[in-house]
C-alpha cells in the first residue's frame, strides 16, 4: 500500500490559511495557537465546519425496535433519532414543535408511539407526521397540516449501522464523504457475524480544552508511552510482558479523516486472546478468531482480529478499535471547553465471559475514570493552559514529514488540519500571525 | 484584638479533615474503636453511630490521600468498587458500561496509580472533601450488612471546584480487624458527569 501525505481526494498540497502553515520543502507544519483560543475562530467553526459536515448521531442498534428513540445534541443542536413504526427507517428530527417551538422529545431515550408536545398537545407519530391537533376546527381550511410535521435534519444517512446527519442540504453523499474511512468502519462492522451494538451506559464528561486537541489526541500514537505509564503498569500486573513501542503506520483516509493502524501487546476481546486475559475466555476468543478467518479469509480475518485502529472521522468523531471499541464524539461549548460523549460498541450475542472481558478492558483504559483517559484530559487541559501563557505562537506538528509516516508520527493531525484550513478559508479571524 | 491562639490549628487527635496531608507527614491516625480492634464480630449489634464513625473514618482517609490506609478498610476477597454511568444508575457491570468496576487487583492498581507521580490528572492531588449523610442500615443477612448513605464529594484543583453528588450502597462485613467493606457502589445523581469533568479520584 502506498503511504502518502497527499489526500486521495483533490485538495491543495499546502493550505491557503494563515493559521495553518505548511512548508513541505522545509518539513515543517505549524498551526497557529489562536485556532485553540479565539472566540472568533469558534464562531466561524460553528458556521463553516459544523454546519457543512456529516456529524455522527448514533448507532442503529440504539433504536433497534420501531418507536425506539434517543435524544442528544448533534453539532450543538438538540435532535432526536427515532425508528419509524411503519417505515422501520431511522429518522433524525429537530426537537421542536412546529406549532410554537417547545421540545417534543423530553426523555433521553425510550420507546414511543407518538411524540406529544405538552404545551398545546400537538401530536406527531414516529415518522414525524402531525397526527393530532386539539380543536382542529378552529383552523381555517386553507392551512395545510401536512406541512407541519416534524422537521427532519437536512440530510440523514447511515453507513453499516453508523447514523450521520448534516445540516447542509447540498453536502456530498455520506459514503463519498467517508472516503477511506468506510473501509475501516467495515472492519468494525464485520468483526462479529451477528453485528455490533452499543452497550447500555454513556460516558458524558467534559474537558477544559479546545475540541481540536481531542481530535489530535485520539489518534496520537506518540503520546501513548510517556503519558500512560500507569496503564501499562496495570497490563504488566495482569501478566503482560511488554517492551518496546506500538509498531504501526498512519494513513490519510481523505476529507480530513485519518487512522493509525498498529499491533499492540494487549488482548482484543473481539478475536485476539492476550496474556492479560483470563484463561477461561481463551476458547471463546480463539473460536471467534477462527470464524473471522473462515468468513473473511486469512488476511482480512487476522487484520480484524489483531490490528488496533484509532480513527478520526472529520470533524469530531473518533472510533477506536483498540483494547475495546469506543465511539466518541465531542463538541465545543467555548474555545477552551468541550463536551465529550462516548459509548462502547460490542459484538451482539457475545459470550457473557467475553463481554465481561471487553467491559473490563474498556474501562481500565478508557472513560473518565479509567487508568488512562483522565491523563489525556490532563494533557489537553495542560496544553490549553500553556497556550494562555503566550510567548509561543505556533504548535509544531511536523513529526514524520520526511519519511513514510509511522503510527507515532503526526500525519493524522496534518490531515485533519488541512481539511480544517480548507473549510475555514483564508480569513485570519483577527489573529496576529507573524510569518 | 486578642492574639490568635493555637486553637486555629487543626486538631491533631482526630483523623485529618480538609487539609491535604501526606501519609509521610501524617502517619496513620488510629481510627474509631470498631476499626482495627477486632472488638466487633456481631453485625447485628452495630449501631448507626458505629457505621457513621466507620464511614467518617473512610472519608478522612480519602481526604488525607492515605490510600494505603483506605485499602485496609476493604475485605480480603470478593471485593468490588463500582460507579455506574450517570445515565444508567442501575447499570450492571457484568453487562453494561460503567465508570468504575474494580476487583481486588484493579482497586490495588488504582491506589498504586494515584500514589504515583504518573497519574497526571491527580499529580499534584486535588483537595477533596468527602461528606456523608443520611446513613441508613439495612437488615444484616449472610454475614453482610447493607448500608446506604448520601454523599457529596467536593474536589478542588488548579482553581477549579467540582462536585459529585449521589448515594453509596455498601455491603459491610466484620472480620478479625473489625468492620470491612465487601462492596461499595457509588451511584451519581448528576444526570451527566460534565459538571465534574472526569472521575480520577475515589468517591
Amino acid at each position: 500500500m502506498t503511504l502518502t501525505e497527499e489526500p486521495p481526494t483533490t485538495a491543495p498540497s499546502s493550505t491557503e490559511s494563515p493559521l495553518v502553515d505548511e512548508d513541505t520543502a522545509g518539513h515543517r507544519f505549524r498551526v497557529h495557537r489562536s485556532t485553540m483560543t479565539s472566540p472568533e475562530v469558534l464562531r466561524q467553526e460553528l458556521r463553516r465546519v459544523f454546519e457543512h459536515s456529516w456529524l455522527y448521531v448514533g448507532h442503529e442498534s440504539e433504536v433497534a425496535e420501531p418507536g425506539d428513540y434517543v435524544r442528544r445534541p448533534v453539532g450543538g443542536r438538540n435532535v432526536f433519532m427515532v425508528r419509524g413504526a411503519k417505515s422501520k427507517q431511522v429518522h433524525v428530527f429537530h426537537n421542536t414543535c412546529t406549532h410554537r417551538g417547545a421540545v417534543v422529545c423530553r426523555q433521553k431515550s425510550g420507546n414511543a408511539k407518538v411524540f406529544q408536545c405538552f404545551y398545546h398537545a400537538w401530536t406527531f407519530d414516529s415518522e414525524g407526521n402531525l397526527s393530532g391537533v386539539p380543536d382542529r376546527e378552529a383552523y381555517g381550511e386553507g392551512l395545510d397540516f401536512s406541512t407541519l410535521g416534524l422537521r427532519s435534519v437536512a440530510r440523514v444517512a447511515s453507513y453499516r449501522g453508523f447514523v450521520f446527519a448534516s445540516y447542509d442540504p447540498d453536502i456530498v453523499e455520506l459514503v463519498d464523504y467517508l472516503a477511506g474511512a468506510a473501509e475501516y468502519l467495515d472492519l468494525i462492522a464485520d468483526s462479529a457475524e451477528a453485528g455490533m451494538e452499543i452497550v447500555k451506559g454513556t460516558n458524558e464528561y467534559c474537558i477544559s480544552a479546545n475540541w481540536k486537541l481531542l481530535a489530535e489526541n485520539s489518534v496520537d500514537g506518540y503520546h501513548a508511552l510517556p503519558t500512560h505509564d500507569t496503564y501499562f503498569k496495570y497490563l504488566v500486573a495482569r501478566g503482560l510482558v511488554f517492551s518496546g513501542s506500538l509498531d504501526g503506520r498512519a494513513k490519510n483516509l481523505g476529507n480530513g479523516h485519518a487512522v493509525i493502524e498498529y499491533l499492540a501487546p494487549w488482548g482484543r476481546p473481539t478475536a485476539r486472546w492476550g496474556p492479560d486475559f483470563d484463561e477461561g475466555v481463551r476458547g471463546e476468543i480463539d473460536a471467534a478468531r477462527a470464524a473471522l478467518v473462515e468468513r473473511h479469509g486469512e488476511q482480512r480475518g487476522t487484520r480484524i482480529a489483531d490490528s488496533n485502529r484509532n480513527m478520526l472521522i472529520y470533524p469530531n468523531l473518533v472510533i477506536n478499535d483498540i483494547m475495546a471499541v469506543t465511539v466518541r464524539t465531542f463538541m465545543p461549548s467555548s474555545p477552551g471547553q468541550m463536551d465529550v460523549t462516548a459509548w462502547q460498541l460490542a459484538a451482539k450475542d457475545e459470550h457473557p465471559a467475553v463481554r465481561q472481558t471487553r467491559l473490563d478492558n474498556f474501562l481500565t483504559f478508557l472513560g473518565p475514570a479509567g487508568f488512562a483517559t483522565p491523563d489525556d484530559v490532563e494533557a489537553l487541559e495542560s496544553c490549553q493552559q500553556g497556550f494562555n501563557s503566550g510567548g509561543v505562537e505556533w504548535n509544531d506538528i511536523s513529526r514524520g514529514m520526511d519519511r513514510e509516516p509511522k503510527g507515532n508520527d503526526e500525519l493524522q493531525m496534518r490531515t485533519f488540519w488541512r481539511r480544517w484550513a480548507d473549510q475555514m478559508g483564508d480569513s485570519d479571524f483577527g489573529a496576529t500571525v507573524n510569518r | 484584638m486578642t492574639a490568635v491562639t493555637d486553637t486555629a490549628q487543626p486538631h491533631t487527635a482526630l483523623p485529618p479533615t480538609g487539609t491535604v496531608v501526606t501519609a509521610a507527614t501524617n502517619p496513620a491516625t488510629p481510627g474509631p474503636a470498631i476499626i482495627g480492634t477486632g472488638a466487633v464480630t456481631d453485625l447485628g449489634a452495630l449501631t448507626r453511630a458505629d457505621i457513621e464513625e466507620f464511614l467518617y473514618h473512610e472519608a478522612a482517609l480519602l481526604d488525607a490521600w492515605d490510600l494505603d490506609g483506605w485499602l485496609t478498610l476493604w475485605a480480603a476477597e470478593r471485593t468490588r468498587y463500582v460507579v455506574p454511568c450517570n445515565d444508567a444508575p442501575d447499570g450492571n457491570p457484568a453487562t453494561d458500561l460503567v465508570l468504575i468496576d474494580d476487583d481486588e487487583l484493579r482497586l490495588r492498581m488504582r491506589v498504586e496509580r494515584l500514589n504515583s507521580r504518573k497519574a497526571h490528572r491527580e499529580y499534584p492531588h486535588s483537595r477533596t472533601n468527602h461528606q456523608i449523610f443520611n446513613v441508613r442500615l439495612g437488615e444484616a443477612a449472610d454475614g453482610e450488612l447493607p448500608v446506604t448513605a448520601s454523599f457529596t464529594v467536593w474536589r478542588f484543583r488548579n482553581g477549579r471546584a467540582s462536585y459529585y453528588v449521589g448515594q453509596h450502597h455498601y455491603r459491610l462485613i466484620t472480620d478479625d480487624g473489625g468492620v470491612r467493606i465487601r462492596t461499595k457502589r457509588s451511584q451519581l445523581d448528576m444526570t451527566e458527569l460534565r459538571p465534574a469533568g472526569d472521575l480520577a479520584i475515589i468517591l
